[in-house]
């Protein structure tokens, strides 16, 4: 069976891009705090996500809705609205890592399919079989902190579906414990839906160097022929001591487009792309790669030659935590 | 970790650059306007999508070219004025002509032109992925909205710039996208 493809989108323009491109499923937000990449001119209107859900569905594809941030208190109706409008909708899941929210979801809209997200870094089938007998959870998108034997692990013991990252961003800690972009900006993934917004964001340019800020602190600073980075606090160049590093860690995107076939032989059900905050273009493009990919794998053919590493952070990319090795 | 640079994105000609030094910039900036405000009729959503930025300055800036262009939104009724030294705006995005109607018209990644420096983001970087968002979304054709302003010169026209885009490989119209599988 063809491993799913599952990919974001950040606008109508990006879902239908994405359709085309042979997604199987597409995953987006609301235009509001409740997903996590809250970011200016991107996500859906409550009637965007219908045509968008419409779209999808007429040509085969699914629909996942993440509400993947954590309500914040008092204002909890925000995050229920959602979960009631993805139904609306016509969503076939929705992605949440809340546990209230994932309770409010199960007894308030059973029918609507419950996905755990990888905020909720649910890191063992333990866990995983508890998110599965309690709240109904009948897919988890694993942390990207897990090596292909410990995916491995996981599925042998769990009946619920496992969702892994194979492109995009990565992050350096267990997901959904990070407020580390908070410091500089007041602004963090899980509450707010950022991670080192771009209104803090400040790019100065002096004779073909760049200075990369947030909150006004230089985060990374680049000669004329280096890569452009985005000034994410974890991934920023820093000097302590006498040494100057990445020291949290490096600027790469995850790609773990040779691992298909293992990531397959490990149970893994579906196959996530990051990016909701990226383009059309940047869609149509992995999805079509990633398409290619697991059919061939299907067919038991050699896996086509990957074409994705220019688009990725830092124009680098690494098998992460997949394939762990010594620097 | 492999490295993968960009790939060269074709630049103005310049001796065509050098010509538009002489360009009369106030009769352009009007026809500019016209066929935003055009486009704007059509995408309103674009406008949305820019919310709080709805009001900012854009400074677009060709590097290739002796021009800039300041956008201005105005919340839906945009006006476009090209200008021989730049003038002050909230955000400014530079690179080759070739990358930003590259941009517009999908065939690249704002992201990818940005890792590789073809792009330059200055000033309100909020306000400028605003403004990178909502022009993705929107699905522009430039070239067809021309036309559609040409009247009988359209077909003529169509053809010229179908042949200027061959030529050249600068992505001049929106390639409405197949269904691959």
């Amino acid at each position: 069976m063809v491993m799913e493809i599952v990919c974001p989108a950040g606008t109508p323009a990006a879902l239908r891009a994405a359709v085309k491109a042979g997604a199987h499923t597409i995953y987006c937000g609301f235009a509001d705090e409740t997903n996590a990449r809250n970011f200016p001119g991107l996500n859906f209107s409550r009637e965007e996500m219908a045509d968008g859900v419409a779209f999808a569905h007429a040509k085969g594809a699914k629909v996942l809705v993440a509400i993947n941030t954590y309500p914040r208190a008092g204002s909890e109706s925000l995050w229920h609205a959602a979960v009631a409008d993805a139904e609306t909708a016509g969503a076939d899941a929705v992605i949440l890592a809340d546990l209230g929210l994932l309770a409010y979801a199960a007894n308030n809209h059973p029918n609507l399919r419950r996905h755990l997200s990888v905020q909720a870094a649910a890191a063992n089938a333990e866990i995983i079989n508890f998110y599965g007998e309690e709240f109904g959870v009948k897919r988890v998108v694993l942390p990207r902190v897990l090596s292909v034997p410990e995916i491995a692990a996981i599925n042998k013991d769990t009946d619920i579906e496992t969702e892994v990252f194979v492109f995009g961003g990565l992050c350096v800690m267990a997901e959904g414990r990070c407020s580390l972009s908070s410091y500089a900006t007041g602004r963090s993934p899980n509450m707010n839906g950022v991670c080192s917004p771009a209104s803090h964001v400040e790019y100065v340019e002096d004779q073909g160097a760049l200075s990369a800020k947030l909150g006004g602190y230089t985060i990374h600073a680049v000669g004329a022929d280096e890569p452009a980075p985005y000034p994410t606090l974890c991934k920023g160049c820093f000097s302590a001591g006498e040494k100057t590093a990445h020291l949290f860690e490096d600027p790469v995107s995850l790609n773990a487009e040779q691992l298909i076939p293992q990531l397959a032989k490990s149970g893994v059900t579906a196959l996530k792309i990051e990016g909701r905050q990226r383009s059309r273009s940047y869609v149509a493009q992995v999805v079509k790669n990633f398409r290619a990919a697991v059919e061939a794998v299907d067919a038991g053919r050699p896996l086509p030659e990957g074409m994705l590493a220019r688009l990725s952070e830092g124009q680098a990319v690494t098998t992460g935590a997949y394939k762990k090795t010594w620097r | 970790m492999d490295y993968q640079p960009e790939p060269s994105i074709p630049h103005f000609p310049s001796p065509l650059a050098r010509a538009l030094r002489f360009l009369p910039l106030t009769p352009v900036s009007l026809a500019l306007t016209r066929l935003t405000r055009s486009m704007a009729g059509r995408h309103e959503a674009m406008f949305r999508r820019l919310g709080e930025h709805a009001n900012a300055r854009f400074l677009l800036d060709p590097t290739d070219l002796p021009v800039t262009l300041c956008l201005e939104p105005r919340a839906g009724n945009p006006r476009v004025t090209l200008h021989r030294k730049p003038p002050e705006a909230d955000a400014r995005i530079a690179g080759p002509l070739a990358a930003l109607l590259g941009l517009v018209h999908g065939a690249y990644d704002g992201d990818a032109l940005f890792f590789s420096r073809d792009l330059v983001i200055e000033g309100d970087t909020a306000a400028a992925l605003a403004l990178r968002n909502a022009v993705d979304d929107a699905e522009l054709d430039i070239a067809a909205e021309i036309e559609s302003l040409s009247g009988p010169l359209a077909r003529p026209l169509h053809r010229l710039i179908a042949l200027a885009e061959r030529r050249t490989g600068v992505a001049l119209t929106r390639h409405e996208e197949d269904l691959l599988w």
